[in-house]
């Protein structure tokens, strides 16, 4: 042992034998792989969860049909035949008619379209209002945070339903009192979600860097802060869309959607879950379109979810 | 600890009166009041608000309002003659508390389970199927739900009744619609929460000091996972015992769900404060519950300091 770990003299080894080592240090600092931005890696990952991808298509088609569905049939979502109520699907009516002999094809996708358009102004709404209330409490903190989330609280504790029955008896039912009413109490979630990150990134050091070196509060918030969140928020309008949709569908059941003759998916599967026991397949098709649209949005909310997390990545 | 309940207590008072305060003056900006709706005289309209002391000005019917909720006295209400709303409270929550607990147990149980068998197989079949399950629980809106359930099991094969509520069969249904969703969220809830803990360092030295998997599933793995569950309980337990309108609606059960939709409808205002009050009431102390059983689930947490 001694032996083996005593010094070799210097001149035992000879020079030629002796290879620059630094070089491989520094190869392990190349960047191997191509360069990915956020939005290209999220894409990437994105792209790999099939349910996600799934839920897109199923939207795209849905969306689709919504636009061009009505035109596809000599019918018109009004147009009502007395001598043809109730009828079971038939080359004439794919999907059969209604108690007013309305064509139910023709109804469904026009009662998509009011449907998406509601589900997607009211997270609209939701997007911008609890964007900014909950960017601006948790970027200043202090008593401005404290008032302004006390009344979130409050908001939070009334049943949201009381809020948006009781706007929608004020305004009248219709698509824009039903836009209004939610958009008006839903922002509440996004404004906590949002400022519970804001608390979170306020501390980071790029954000002190930006007001060391003079940055405007509200152009941080805006430039620094939101960019941030971005992946959050976005996540959250995909999952506040079906709420909204399936908001308007419960506002359906109870009276309060929008009024006939203008369809909605909620308003067609509650007249005809009156007639459930003997025309199902009428409550069938809206109830397909409507889980359809629901399950699109909370796949792809879904797989957003896990394509933005920083801590999925590998 | 007794200075935080007391503490908490103070501000569950403060969040009551905004709320009653903020649903009175919302449902005042309703046009119309109780008895527009009848076909009645001037005179007798005139007489009716009278009657009810509503044609005072506002602020003293709130204070009048005030007085009598802090005395626990919710009035009569306007629209069902001669019955109090403690009493329409009394008659429907048993009911709605009765189905909801019983979703929520099932749910709970069902989701918990589900999430946690996911989270363990992450990435396998298992968790696909489960995922896969719980987004198309969330996505399938509980009236379509109902009305399947409704026709298939009660029209179609006739093996469980369609709907009213009279023994535990009629209950199978109406749990069932109910926890569904409830089922869904738990276990997405639950996975998430599972996957995290399982990836925390000190799962890993449980491991590898040689605990048995079933002792690092009980004793580390699921005591740390069902914080957030926790948490959720208490807004999603006074939601569901205070009952579900379309659910109660759909299956024709005498619970406490139509109320919350009816009052407004009628504008039965002491009926729209009571079920409002009544439902801030069990939102606050359940959340507050909540919070005290944090410090039993996770000794970490320490109440008093939390709120400093």
């Amino acid at each position: 042992m001694a032996a083996r770990l005593s010094p070799t003299p210097p001149d035992a080894v000879p020079a030629e034998l002796f290879r620059p080592a630094s070089q491989v240090h520094e190869r392990a600092e190349a960047i191997t792989r191509p360069p990915v931005g956020r939005w290209a890696d999220a894409w990437g990952r994105f792209r790999q969860n099939r349910m996600a991808v799934a839920g897109l298509v199923v939207l795209l088609v849905v969306g689709f049909m919504a636009v061009a569905g009505p035109h596809m049939t000599p019918y018109d979502y009004r147009q009502t035949s007395l001598l043809d109520t109730d009828l079971p699907p038939s080359a004439e009516h794919w999907f059969g008619t209604d108690e007013l002999g309305r064509d139910i094809f023709t109804r469904l996708w026009y009662g998509a379209r009011i449907s998406l358009l509601i589900g997607i102004l009211a997270a609209s709404i939701d997007l911008v209002i609890g964007v900014a209330w909950g960017g601006i409490a948790g970027y200043f903190g202090g008593v401005v945070d404290d008032v302004m989330m006390r009344i979130v609280d409050v908001l939070y504790g009334i049943p949201y339903l009381l809020i948006v029955i009781l706007l929608v008896v004020v305004v009248g039912p219709g698509l824009w009192s039903i836009v209004i009413a939610m958009g008006s109490v839903g922002w509440v979630g996004m404004a906590r979600l949002v400022r519970g990150q804001v608390l979170q990134i306020k501390e980071q050091e790029y954000v002190l860097a930006a007001r060391a070196l003079g940055v405007p509060p509200l152009k941080i918030v805006w430039r620094h802060v939101i960019p941030n969140t971005l992946g959050v928020i976005l996540v959250n309008v995909t999952l506040t869309v079906p709420g909204a949709i399936f908001g308007e569908a419960f506002l359906s059941f109870i009276g309060l959607g929008v009024q006939d003759p203008l369809a909605s998916l909620g308003s067609m599967i509650y007249s005809s879950y009156q007639v459930l026991r003997v025309y199902p397949h009428e409550l069938f098709f809206p109830s397909a379109v409507l889980s359809l649209i629901l399950l699109g949005f909370n796949f792809l909310g879904d797989g957003l979810r896990d394509a933005l997390d920083p801590r999925e990545r590998r | 600890m007794l200075r935080y309940v007391a503490r908490r207590l103070v501000y569950a008072v403060v969040t009551l009166w905004f709320i009653a305060t903020l649903t009175f003056v919302l449902m005042h900006l309703v046009p119309g009041d109780p008895f527009s709706s009848e076909k009645l005289t001037p005179q007798i309209h005139q007489l009716m608000l009278k009657k009810y002391h509503m044609d005072r000005p506002l602020w003293q019917q709130y204070l009048t309002y005030l007085g009598n909720l802090a005395r626990g006295d919710l009035g009569y209400s306007m629209r069902q003659m001669n019955r109090t709303v403690a009493d329409m409270i009394r008659e429907g929550f048993p009911v709605s508390a009765h189905l909801g607990l019983q979703a929520l147990a099932l749910g709970l149980v069902a989701g918990l389970t589900l999430g946690i068998v996911a989270a363990l197989h992450h990435n396998g079949w298992p968790d696909y199927v489960a995922v896969f399950l719980a987004l198309v629980f969330i996505s399938v809106p509980n009236f379509v739900v109902g009305s399947v359930a409704q026709y298939v099991f009660g029209v179609r094969l006739g093996w469980l009744p369609v709907a009213r509520w009279e023994s535990p069969i009629h209950t199978i249904l109406p749990t069932l619609t109910l926890a569904v969703s409830l089922l869904a969220g738990q276990t997405r809830l639950m996975r998430t929460s599972v996957l995290e803990v399982l990836g925390q360092d000190y799962i890993r030295t449980a491991h590898a000091k040689g605990l048995a998997p079933g002792e690092v599933l009980w004793r580390h793995t699921l005591r740390n996972a069902i914080l957030p569950i926790v948490t959720v309980m208490g807004p999603l337990t006074a939601g569901i015992v205070t009952g579900t309108f379309v659910v109660e609606t759909m299956f024709g059960i005498p619970g406490l769900g139509k109320y919350y939709v009816q009052s407004v409808y009628n504008r039965d205002y002491p009926l729209i404060m009571g079920t409002t009050v009544f439902y801030s009431v069990l939102l606050v102390g359940l959340n507050l519950l909540v919070d005290l059983a944090y410090t039993l689930v996770d000794p970490r947490i320490r109440l008093g300091k939390a709120a400093d």
